[in-house]
């Protein structure tokens, strides 16, 4: 014991010498960039050095830590340190979405956005208390693992990894679109090409070296994600307010912010703009109420247009310009209902008045009508909130990385050290989205066209979704309502709002592909061990030899990537809803029967495997009859909300009914056989005496 | 195998500070949040937040990580009081 003691706290001072060294190694990377740049490197090529030197140390990494040995492969040897577990945890939580979109959801969203803050840590408190000791103590390899263990047979265990397969693969394909996404913006290359690019990266790494190769290669992507998403926001601090600490200070900036909000409401110039949207939605109401006349009617005038350019010899781009718009007119009465209806959507959504970012469930009704509004929002609030803390203690890939630590006391402390990790870039986020909003409401707000920040034109450019102000009323200032401004912009550009060097923003583009990936690494890791493990070598072929198991997982490594690239090169935009699913899915179908495996002796097989049944079931229910991803497709099938709870909150319905299913079936069923009720209280003692301490007991099976 | 009465307290005292800290945090995530509407008006003196919004994107996460903290301490000393540790580590 004390030989293996001092060998894993020598590895821990090793490796803290090496991440030091790494981190010292990075900065100064990105200084010589800096000179680089200063001497003449061009933003083309920073980005092709960031891309490629980052994917090729994660390649790196891989490749040094290959193995064939089942257990480095499938949880690192169980020797990570609680420290870097933590680390890796969190460069493994916190996704593409968490990285790029997070602080653009509170610049739209104002307070009703914290959801997420909130339930993306609070979940740590649940995966502490109830599960992570109590899985390092049972010790074997994936989640379903446990379930087939617990309740006794491949039932359990199947029904966990359908829905490991389910929730993670969804996860999967948001990450694969991050990165193709970050790729190709910052360096040009095809979308497409960014996505096998990045999936080259993962797959070196992962397919090497498992779950060992996967670790330390998140280590190394948390340093550079975190690096990379303080320092805009601390030298935006800087220029705003004179301290480097944004956390402390931003406090001020959102009281200004709200009120400048509340100004917005009542300001002349900006009514103006929003009666000009009104008049638009209102319009193209009108033209769908005369449908099918209006739709002829538009089609003539589209066309007559175009004569009239030609016969009076109009410039070319004018008459390109109109050709265009006769071409894009729709080509049916009702694809013209679609597309105005769209129109109505959209210019009902720009005419409405802005919520003050710091109120509560802010609404623009009034009287009864916002008093019901507020309820629901809150409602909403609030169960957004329990799905994604649930989910997070529910997630596979979570879970897993809490087999890797050396002890169950280490597990506990790792939770911990994840939850700080994560707490860092999430306690930042809303300190990154308020800066930025009090520097659009002070340099770009109320700014005359002519002479807006260099940003907004080059982002303006680069994608309309992104940003785009166009002068409605024609005054020649920019209005509130004349800027419609998408999520993903606030990260990406804040390096260029707070006014720092291109480097900056390339480094902010490889803290985004670093976190897409490292998420994307331990996601396709959860869905190849689950076939492998408890597929094959748990069902199929009970017998096969440790080098053929870790074998086959390689191979269904490779064969998820691909089809999961696959699936993203048809950029299926709106399946990147169903990421909220996922959280939802994972509470229901895992967590009533992971927590009451271990609390609750009586839990048994029939209850167990009923219960995920039922939760899984009816969160799926309640998505496929409410998601507009679903509904558009189905439209029969569509149902009213129960008690107006969003369809991302399903799991409030899903998982108490898993719970509930659980305790009744099991209450009617026989009690579990003692030998059950035995791994029970082995899997609740760090160390019950009398059973040996290395080792798992005879009724595991090893 | 039978539990010895110290294993069984063991058990009893994991059950009552995982009791006890889930209620810290359910107060701090859902009475807090049920109430937030109440608490905009009011500004924290010294930090100058708003505090509703301070609670619900720092406070409440301050209180999560301190809550994981204490946990991990306390169930390594009750580890040891009761016998049930895994040994130096």
């Amino acid at each position: 014991m004390s030989a293996q003691v001092s060998s894993n706290r020598a590895f821990f001072q090793q490796l803290k010498k090496y991440y030091t060294w790494y981190t010292g190694g990075f900065f100064a990377f990105v200084i010589a960039l800096a000179i680089l740049e200063q001497m003449g490197l061009t933003r083309q090529w920073i980005g092709y050095i960031f891309l490629f030197a980052t994917i090729g140390l994660y390649a790196g990494i891989g490749i040094m830590s290959r193995t064939s040995d089942a257990a480095e492969y499938y949880v690192a040897g169980r020797r990570v340190p609680a420290l870097f577990n933590g680390m890796a945890t969190g460069a493994d939580w916190m996704s593409a979405a968490s990285f790029i979109g997070m602080a653009g959801g509170l610049y739209l969203q104002g307070f009703d956005g914290l959801a997420f803050i909130m339930g993306w840590t609070g979940g740590y408190c649940l995966v502490a208390l109830f599960l992570a000791p109590y899985l390092r103590k049972f010790g074997q390899f994936t989640i379903p693992d446990f379930l087939g263990a617990r309740y006794e047979g491949n039932a359990a265990r199947a029904i966990g990894v359908f829905a490991a397969i389910l929730c993670s693969f969804v996860y999967v394909i948001a990450q694969i679109y991050g990165v193709g996404l970050i790729t190709s913006r910052f360096t040009g290359v095809d979308f497409t090409v960014g996505v096998f690019l990045g999936l080259a990266g993962i797959l070196v790494c992962s397919f090497l070296g498992g779950m060992r190769a996967v670790t330390w290669t998140q280590v190394a992507q948390y340093i550079i994600l975190i690096v990379a998403y303080m320092i805009p926001v601390v030298w935006l601090s800087v220029k705003q307010t004179g301290v480097p600490v944004p956390q402390l200070v931003y406090g001020g900036q959102l009281q200004k912010v709200d009120a400048k909000d509340r100004a917005f409401r009542t300001d002349p110039k900006e009514i103006e703009v929003r009666d000009i949207f009104k008049a638009r939605a209102a319009e193209a109401k009108a033209r769908i109420d005369a449908l099918p006349k209006s739709w002829e009617d538009g089609k003539a005038a589209a066309a007559k247009k175009v004569e009239d350019l030609k016969t009076a010899n109009a410039p070319v781009a004018d008459i390109r310009a109109a050709e265009k718009a006769l071409a894009d007119y729709p080509a049916s009465p009702d694809a013209a209902k679609v597309a105005w209806q769209r129109q109505v959507t959209g210019n009902t959504a720009r005419s409405a008045p802005p919520l003050p970012m710091a109120e509560p469930f802010a609404t623009n009704k009034t009287g009864e009508a916002g008093e019901k509004e507020r309820d629901v929002k809150r409602l909403n609030f609030l169960t957004l909130i329990f799905c994604l803390m649930v989910g997070t203690a529910a997630l596979p890939h979570i879970l897993m990385r809490y087999y890797t630590t050396p002890s169950v006391n280490e597990a506990r402390v790792s939770v911990f050290w994840s939850l700080f990790f994560i707490f860092l870039l999430y306690f930042t986020a809303p300190a990154l989205a308020v800066l930025v909003k009090f520097d659009v409401y002070t340099n770009v707000v109320g700014q005359s066209f002519a002479n807006l920040p260099a940003w907004v034109g080059a982002w303006q450019k680069v994608d309309p979704t992104l940003l785009s102000i166009v002068d409605i009323n024609k005054d020649g200032i920019v209005q509130l309502a004349e800027m419609s401004i998408g999520q993903d912009i606030i990260v990406l550009a804040t390096p260029e709002i707070a006014g720092l060097p291109y480097v900056i923003s390339g480094l902010v583009a490889a803290g985004g592909l670093a976190a897409a990936l490292s998420t994307a690494d331990g996601l396709l890791l959860t869905i190849a061990n689950a076939l492998s493990h408890d597929v094959y070598y748990k069902m199929v072929n009970p017998n096969a030899s440790t080098q053929r198991r870790v074998t086959i997982s390689k191979i269904l490594l490779l064969v998820v990537a691909l089809i999961a690239a696959w699936v993203t090169s048809l950029k299926p935009g709106d399946i990147l809803f169903l990421v909220g699913a996922a959280f939802s899915l994972a509470a229901s179908a895992f967590f009533p029967a992971l927590v009451l495996g271990v609390f609750w002796k009586r839990a048994n097989r029939a209850g167990a495997v009923a219960g995920m049944f039922v939760g899984l079931g009816i969160c799926m229910y309640y998505m496929l009859r409410t998601y507009p991803f679903f509904t558009n497709m189905w439209p029969e099938w569509k149902m009213a909300l129960w008690f107006d709870i969003a369809p991302i909150s399903s799991g409030i319905f899903g998982m108490p009914a898993g719970l509930l299913t659980i305790i009744v079936v099991s209450l009617l069923t026989k009690a579990p056989s003692q030998q059950i009720q035995e791994f029970v209280d082995h899997v609740r003692y760090p160390n019950i005496k009398g059973s040996p301490r290395e080792g798992a007991p005879a009724y595991m099976g090893h | 195998m039978q539990l010895s009465p110290q294993q069984k307290e063991y058990w009893a005292k994991n059950l009552r500070l995982t009791a006890v800290l889930l209620a810290i945090w359910f107060f701090v995530t859902y009475v807090f949040g049920w109430f937030a509407l109440s608490l905009s008006k009011v500004i924290i003196p010294v930090l100058n937040f708003p505090a509703a919004y301070y609670i619900a994107a720092q406070g409440a996460l301050i209180v999560y990580v301190l809550i994981l903290f204490y946990y991990a301490k306390k169930m390594r000393s009750y580890d040891v009081q009761y016998g049930v540790d895994e040994g130096e580590q």
